[in-house]
């Protein structure tokens, strides 16, 4: 029998490039399901990714997809969003291609509140080039270029995005699979910039190397039990969440978007 | 009318309905008009955080459906070759305004011109216009929309501080009068489309986000059907058909002016701004029984081979003015540089060459 979730698939080609126990598998899939969930019209979709592991998700999909260079997946957005408000877009990235090379991106398209779902798969480190530190990497952990220990503190990205004024931020892992698709459900739903991170496992570099855990099972198992919800995580001291992480949903407010924004004013612009 | 307002002009009579752009002087004016006049047209505006924002927001914006455009000046056109590159493997037409400025101060130059052409990563050609007046401000970024829908390409509008913050009086046709280009729809059902297969002309049928047609853009090696997919030999026909639907179109695209080219036996080849003092010049020379000649470039990539090779056919002497240290002059030279001497004339002072200093220039080798 065929999976019901594979008619989403571009040419429903299979397998992926992702290795075995990679989260990006969990993450298309979880995607999948608030797809079909919600029953959208993948023809009115685009799907955009830049460089990365989880940038690679987009070109699975069958709708329109950009796979483009790195960092600049928001940039894009930007442009499809303000140019056709009617299309739904989705932005899947890492936390490379999202929060170093492409931060400045991320903040302003928060700050305009622009209407797209941003899944950014988290897994503290580049993975595609060879596990190289990255702005989420613990500290103290080892990487290809932190050889005697990550001496830099790591990014909460979820609170950078609510700074900035996200207005639909929640981070997930996923070991929480029924979580992250309700999650994405909302994010997809929501009017504004929805902003969901998907603490994800790389068994083959990150897992193996930093964390001295290369098998996929047991990778999960370790986001699983580091993992305190926000209500948790409110009783326990700064010093007892370094390393932990916090989940569940930080924001979630209505407020105009980039595009309603223009619209209106074009509407006053051409009524005068 | 301003200069930087003829491009706006020019881009919107073209259908350029959105703009991404990021300030600098001095291609600001760019913006602004923009800003004012997008919403009048039912067009879209957004001043980005940056230049690659910008770039990129244009590339968005042009897989959606809509002609776009960004602006900016040398040091902001540095960020953009990273996009451009994008646009050249991913085949979208968009519009580029560089107004050259000279590297840390807002004098005018000349000296982008090897940047614009080949400033971008990998494999690629690139269409550059060179105006020299407001009114080919105006006209030229028209072309541009129209070189850069036919083929699927970026088009670089190559323009000056001299003469974008310029104003001089310029005639704006009827709209029914302007030959305007639109991009190729497919006329096949989704199943049967192969978006990156060139037709007779090289270039491929573009569908738009939010149709049936669900393709996939990507700089990676792609086939004919959009799949990523590494073959030697997929690569090097993918980029020989990217290359070739411009450089087989070299000739037939050239936009040039001449004078007195019939006879000439000391030909000047200039582009931009450079022109200006060059056509007085001529006529100076003329008036004193040199046989001098001019060929100006409105398009100096891809270099127009057959234009030089025509205007040159008699001239022994040529003289490559530019408002740099010397950087098309050995594009001249390639071309020409059997058949005759060619000899370059730098001035990189922020300032053309006036038409006394050229008539010294024509007396030293006449």
């Amino acid at each position: 029998m065929e999976n019901p979730n594979l008619k989403y698939i571009r040419g429903r080609r299979l397998p992926h490039m992702f290795c075995q126990g990679c989260g990006c598998g969990q993450i298309l899939t979880a995607l999948l399901f608030a797809i079909d969930e919600l029953r959208l019209d993948t023809s009115s979709m685009v799907a955009i990714g830049g460089v990365g592991c989880s940038s690679r998700i987009p070109a699975y999909l069958d709708m329109y997809a950009i796979h483009g260079i790195h960092g600049r997946s928001l940039a894009y957005a930007t442009g499809v969003k303000l140019a056709k408000p009617e299309l739904k877009v989705v932005v899947l990235t890492g936390d490379g291609d999202c929060a170093a090379i492409g931060g400045n991106h991320l903040i302003h398209a928060a700050r305009r509140n622009l209407g797209v779902t941003v899944i950014m798969a988290n897994n503290g480190s580049y993975a595609m080039t060879g596990g190289q530190l990255a702005p989420t990497t613990g500290q103290g952990f080892y990487t290809t270029t932190s050889p005697r220990g990550n001496i830099e503190r790591p990014f909460d990205i979820c609170r950078l995005v609510e700074a900035a004024g996200g207005t639909y931020v929640a981070r997930w892992t996923t070991a929480h699979p029924a979580s992250l698709i309700r999650a994405i459900k909302e994010g997809l739903l929501h009017r504004g910039f929805a902003f969901i991170e998907v603490v994800s496992q790389c068994p083959t570099i990150y897992g193996r190397y930093a964390l001295g855990i290369s098998d996929p099972v047991k990778s999960i198992e370790y986001l699983k039990e580091n993992s305190f919800t926000k209500e948790q995580a409110e009783k326990l001291s700064p010093e007892q969440l370094v390393g932990k992480i916090t989940v569940g949903k930080f924001v979630e407010k209505h407020l105009p978007t980039l595009e309603d924004k223009y619209l209106e004013m074009e509407q006053r612009v051409i009524g005068v | 009318m301003l200069g930087n307002y003829a491009i706006v002009e020019g881009a919107i009579a073209a259908g350029c309905r959105f703009f991404a752009g990021y300030p600098i002087t001095p291609a600001n004016e760019i913006s602004e008009r923009m800003a004012q006049r997008m919403p009048e047209v039912g067009g879209r505006f957004i001043q980005m955080e940056d230049e690659l924002g910008s770039i990129y927001a244009v590339c968005g914006a042009s897989l959606a459906g809509k002609k776009a455009m960004t602006a900016t000046a040398s040091a902001g056109y540095n960020y953009m070759q990273e996009g451009i590159e994008y646009a050249v493997a991913a085949e979208i037409p968009i519009v580029i305004v560089d107004v050259m400025r000279q590297r840390g101060e807002n004098f005018p130059t000349q000296s982008d011109v090897m940047q614009a052409r080949y400033g971008a990563a990998g494999d690629h050609e690139m269409i550059v216009l060179t105006p020299s007046s407001v009114q080919e401000l105006f006209d030229l970024t028209i072309e541009a929309f129209n070189f850069a829908e036919r083929f699927r390409n970026p088009v670089i509008i190559l323009s000056e501080a001299t003469i974008s913050l310029m104003r001089e009086g310029i005639t704006i046709p009827n709209h029914e009068e302007l030959r305007i280009v639109n991009r190729k729809k497919p006329i096949v059902p989704p199943s049967e489309f192969m978006p990156f297969r060139g037709e007779e002309d090289l270039v491929p049928r573009m569908s738009e986000f939010g149709d049936e047609y669900k393709v996939l853009y990507t700089h990676n090696p792609h086939d004919e059907w959009g799949k990523i997919a590494w073959t030697p030999k997929l690569y090097e026909d993918l980029y020989k058909r990217i290359t070739e639907k411009i450089a087989s179109k070299a000739d037939e695209i050239a936009l040039y002016d001449t004078l007195f080219t019939e006879d000439s036996e000391i030909l000047l080849i200039t582009y931009g701004s450079e022109a200006r003092g060059c056509i007085e010049a001529v006529r100076m020379a003329r008036a004193m029984g040199i046989k001098a000649g001019l060929l100006k470039l409105k398009m100096i990539w891809p270099v127009p081979v057959k234009a030089m090779t025509e205007a040159a056919r008699r001239s022994k002497k040529i003289l490559v003015p530019e408002m740099n240290t010397g950087r098309y002059f050995h594009v001249v030279k390639e071309v020409l540089g059997c058949s005759a001497e060619v000899i370059s004339i730098p001035k990189n002072q922020g300032r053309i060459h006036s038409p006394g200093e050229m008539l010294q220039e024509f007396r030293k080798v006449a």
